[in-house]
């Protein structure tokens, strides 16, 4: 039988490795701020580990200037289903602003889900709402992370860094591999400083706990 | 194999046909002796594109050719393209396989150059495909029967732009085509007529020895759309020239030059007068459109003095 | 179900690959760079425009030798692919939506004069209105003018068929030209794990093209000569033989490159027919997304199948024939539309397939999808419950359904 999995942490990822795993990430951002490249490493980082991945571009209508939003899912058998993804287990919002958008991205988020911020301290209307569906936050400055770095608001690869810390569906040494394939014509030091942007954020990305 | 050659006199043009008779093309028809003409003087190999055309329709009626060298009919707008594509093929074909690369000629009416084809001729143009491109201008759809085209010259009438009592056939000048061409940074454009078979040949010969596009513009008498004798097809064709309405000249690397001067030209009532087209353009009602055309005929000649550096 | 089984069967793989992770633009460009293409003549349309991009790139840095002939719509993109191919070249195009439309003249030329172009399809809806995202009405437009047409459904799909598309093409008793269909944006931008197989290993399966009666100014043939009423009809009967007779030659390749790859390949796939009462047949993407709700279905007792196909022309009539057998209702779904006709297209296809069956199930015509509505399994399963009510009562209430619309 089929089990699906939507209550994931990596400890129960270990102990059911032979069942089915499907993981289904969305990801908030602001058009130019790589959020269709952030969930593509993500994909490559899952591959590299031997899984199936189905990333995606939005779904719905984009228009410039507006929120833009992509979506991975992955899994450890071959993916068939090629529809949007309207319950995530879990949300990246890789634009600081946007988390006060609170219906908004936490629209479909499931139960038991986490939800992933690019915050100094989360909105606390943010805090409120995912209490009652007992999501997990997790927050990082990314803002920070990226002016430190590349002295630009770069934040998604540092976003995709706070992820694998919170979730644990793929390693960092993927994630960097994804990295440096994904960036093999920019340059080395693009790679590298990605590189330092995922553990950077890796480190300090931290649940919050009321 | 044959070679580049200029000639002096029309004797020395090489015997050797690749065009054979018992096609259908109508009896005046300057067609024919463009394509004997092309085919003797581009040294094999070479291979025919052929917009469809009156040449198309008339050479090739299933199951009969008249081409002895390969010819291909694609559609009516794609010649430039299909061109475009043969030549890729045999660019990336000769380093690949060493297959020698063929010459390539397009031959279009004016329909599928100045209209519907222009698109396709531009795109092969700026892509600097190497081939020869050949439009042959009867001035209007003759093959359709008779509809006026953007070569269709200002007062000719066709079946659609009729000389009404209202509107005495087109009002609108004939396309510059050689200007056209030449705007794409191509090496090479000239215009050519049947009764200067010399200067034609040696146009070909010249296009064929260039690398890239060229493009040849033909002045074909048509006695069927044009309503004049078969017997008259040359001496019409001359007459373009010699009223300076058709000039003769040719383009090379930035320069023009004049093959055919004509100091002294014929008024062209003497050419209208032989072609039932431009019949009501002789009527007093309609001497404001011949003065008008007399006048664009006129300017044209001064603007191509110009730019052969001449003064007028 | 155990984690083991794999539907794909990789593990029988006889040649070496790469896993790898593309999206389905780059895939086919891919796989048209391993094909060791002579030309590409493409205009860049979106969902399509990374394929001509890669390929570009591909020539510029070296890493094909081929021409690419950057042209100035797609109608010359076709005209100078039929120039090319006639002239001996491997020849890859790719368009979509207006592009193919602005191609259609061409079509018909392409397949009568037999040519061998390959040309990827990243399926987008028809204007107007404008709109980037997948209906099937480009791959539609082509199922009259005598082109193979091939669907993928993943990006493994896309990559594979492209490779087989070659072959087919080419082969001596083929001789048409053919397309590869992917969903625009679900499949065309969308990355998917996949296996390449190495370099090295691809000629064994498509060598260099062998092409039939090029242009040969040592052997001149007249190409596409006029054709009137004493000759037309001898000719196109003739293209029709020929076309029919590709059938069993494609079923051969699709064979042949699953004992290569170790991935199955078959003009349609079925799951759950062993025992299934009610069917959806269904084109592209959303045919994982059917079976994804049929699984569950069944997990439920719900005796369900799904039929999709990865060959459209030639049509597999006796494999739908054969795989619609027992069933009581079948469903079918259009991504698009033929307004006025008494189905959409794939309707009308399976229709006229089974009209002279004695049994046959009651078929009724589902519309999704159009300029990229998503299909969610919601749709799929309204789908199948209106499929089980039909057969229980024995007849179809309500031929044209449209699923995913506000009302």
């Amino acid at each position: 039988m089929i089990k699906l999995i939507s209550n994931i942490t990596y400890l129960h990822l270990k102990k059911i490795e032979r069942c089915r795993l499907l993981i289904e990430v969305r990801w908030h951002g602001r058009g130019g701020q790589g959020v269709v490249t952030s969930s593509e490493l993500l994909a490559l980082a899952a591959i590299y580990e031997g899984k199936y991945v189905y990333h995606a571009p939005e779904f719905g209508p984009e228009r410039r200037g507006a929120p833009v939003r992509a979506y991975t899912r992955i899994d450890n058998e071959p993916i068939e289903q090629h529809f949007g993804i309207y319950e995530p287990d879990i949300v990246v919002v890789i634009d600081p602003t946007l988390q006060t958008e609170v219906d908004y991205i936490l629209s479909g988020l499931k139960k038991n889900g986490m939800l992933i911020l690019n915050a100094d301290e989360p909105y606390e209307k943010v805090i409120e709402k995912a209490k009652m569906n007992d999501i997990r936050v997790w927050y990082v400055n990314a803002y920070d992370i990226a002016m430190d770095i590349f002295g630009r608001p770069f934040y998604n690869t540092p976003m995709l860094g706070a992820l694998v810390k919170a979730s644990n569906i793929v390693n960092l040494e993927s994630v960097n591999r994804a990295i440096e394939e994904k960036f093999k014509g920019r340059g080395k030091e693009i790679i590298q400083k990605n590189i330092q942007a995922v553990e950077l954020a890796n480190k300090e990305v931290k649940q919050y706990e009321s | 194999m044959s070679e580049l050659k200029s000639i002096k006199t029309l004797k020395d043009i090489p015997r050797k046909e690749q065009f054979a008779p018992g096609h259908r093309l109508c009896a005046g028809c300057g067609i024919p002796q463009l394509v004997r003409f092309t085919l003797k003087a581009v040294p094999d190999p070479k291979i025919v594109v052929n917009a469809t055309s009156c040449l198309e329709v008339a050479s090739t009626i299933f199951p009969y050719t008249a081409w002895k060298i390969p010819w291909i009919h694609n559609a009516f707008e794609n010649s430039a393209a299909t061109a475009s594509g043969i030549e890729a093929a045999f660019r990336a074909l000769e380093k690949k396989k060493g297959i020698k690369k063929p010459k390539i000629i397009v031959f279009a009416g004016d329909g599928g150059t100045f209209d519907i084809g222009m698109q396709a001729l531009s795109g092969a143009l700026e892509r600097g495909h190497d081939f020869i491109y050949i439009c042959y201008d009867n001035e209007a759809y003759m093959n359709t029967g008779i509809q006026r085209s953007g070569a269709t010259p200002k007062g000719a009438a066709t079946t659609t732009s009729p000389a009404g009592r209202v509107i005495p056939g087109k009002q609108e000048r004939k396309k510059d085509l050689i200007g056209i061409a030449i705007a794409h940074g191509i090496r090479y454009a000239a215009t050519m007529n049947p009764a200067y078979p010399v200067d034609m040949y040696n146009k070909i010969v010249k296009a064929a020895s260039i690398k890239g596009p060229v493009v040849l513009h033909y002045f074909t008498p048509c006695p069927t759309g044009w309503y004049f004798d078969p017997s008259l097809s040359i001496e019409v064709a001359r007459l373009a020239v010699q009223t300076r309405l058709w000039p003769l000249y040719e383009y090379e690397d930035g320069k023009y030059k004049i093959n055919i001067m004509v100091r002294r030209p014929k008024p062209i009532e003497d050419y209208f007068k032989l072609q039932r087209r431009f019949a009501h353009l002789l009527r007093p009602e309609n001497k404001w459109l011949l003065d008008d055309i007399k006048k664009d005929i006129e300017e044209n000649w001064k603007r191509l003095l110009r730019l052969a550096g001449i003064e007028a | 179900m155990s984690c083991k089984s794999n539907r794909n069967g990789e593990r029988r793989m006889s040649v070496k690959s790469r896993r790898i992770g593309l999206n389905g633009d780059t895939a086919v460009a891919y796989a048209a760079k391993q094909a060791n293409v002579d030309v590409i003549s493409a205009y860049p349309i979106t969902p399509q425009t990374i394929m001509v991009e890669k390929l570009a790139e591909y020539v510029n840095n070296g890493e094909l030798d081929a021409v690419f002939i950057p042209v100035e719509s797609e109608h010359t993109a076709l005209s100078a692919a039929v120039g090319a191919s006639l002239a001996g070249a491997r020849v890859f195009t790719a368009t979509a939506s207006q592009g193919l439309a602005l191609m259609y003249e061409i079509l018909w030329i392409a397949a009568g004069l037999r040519t061998t172009v390959v040309m990827a399809l990243g399926n987008r809806a028809f204007s107007p209105n404008i709109n980037i995202h997948c209906s099937h009405d480009d791959l539609y437009a082509v199922r009259d003018t005598g082109w193979i047409e091939l669907i993928a459904e993943n990006v493994q799909e896309a990559y594979d068929l492209t490779l087989q598309a070659f072959k087919i093409s080419e082969d001596k008793k083929v001789l048409f030209p053919s397309t590869i269909s992917l969903d625009g944006f679900i499949l065309t931008h969308s990355l998917e794990a996949l296996y390449v197989i190495d370099d090295a290993y691809v000629e064994n399966f498509l060598p260099p093209k062998d092409p039939v009666y090029p242009i040969d100014p040592n052997n001149p043939i007249t190409y596409g000569p006029l054709d009137l009423q004493d000759y037309y009809i001898e000719h196109k009967k003739l293209q029709d033989y020929h076309f029919e007779n590709s059938y069993p030659r494609i079923l051969e390749i699709f064979q042949e490159y699953s004992e290569f790859t170790g991935r199955t390949y078959k003009p349609i796939k079925t799951y759950g027919l062993d025992d299934a009462e009610v069917a959806i047949m269904i084109l592209g993407s959303s045919a994982g997304t059917a079976r994804f709700v049929a699984k569950k279905l069944r997990e439920k007792g719900q005796k369900v199948g799904v039929i999709s196909l990865t060959l459209y022309r030639p049509f597999p009539v006796d494999k739908i024939k054969e795989a619609t057998k027992g069933l009581k209702a079948l469903a079918i779904m259009d991504r698009s539309l033929s307004f006025g006709s008494p189905g959409a297209q794939l309707y009308m296809d399976v229709a006229s397939a089974l009209v002279n069956e004695r049994e046959k199930p009651l078929l009724f015509n589902v519309i999704y999808g159009l300029g990229g509505r998503d299909l969610t399994p919601d749709q799929v399963e309204y789908v199948f419950k209106k499929a089980q009510e039909y057969a229980k009562e024995g007849e179809v209430k309500e031929l044209k359904l449209w699923v995913g619309v506000r009302e």
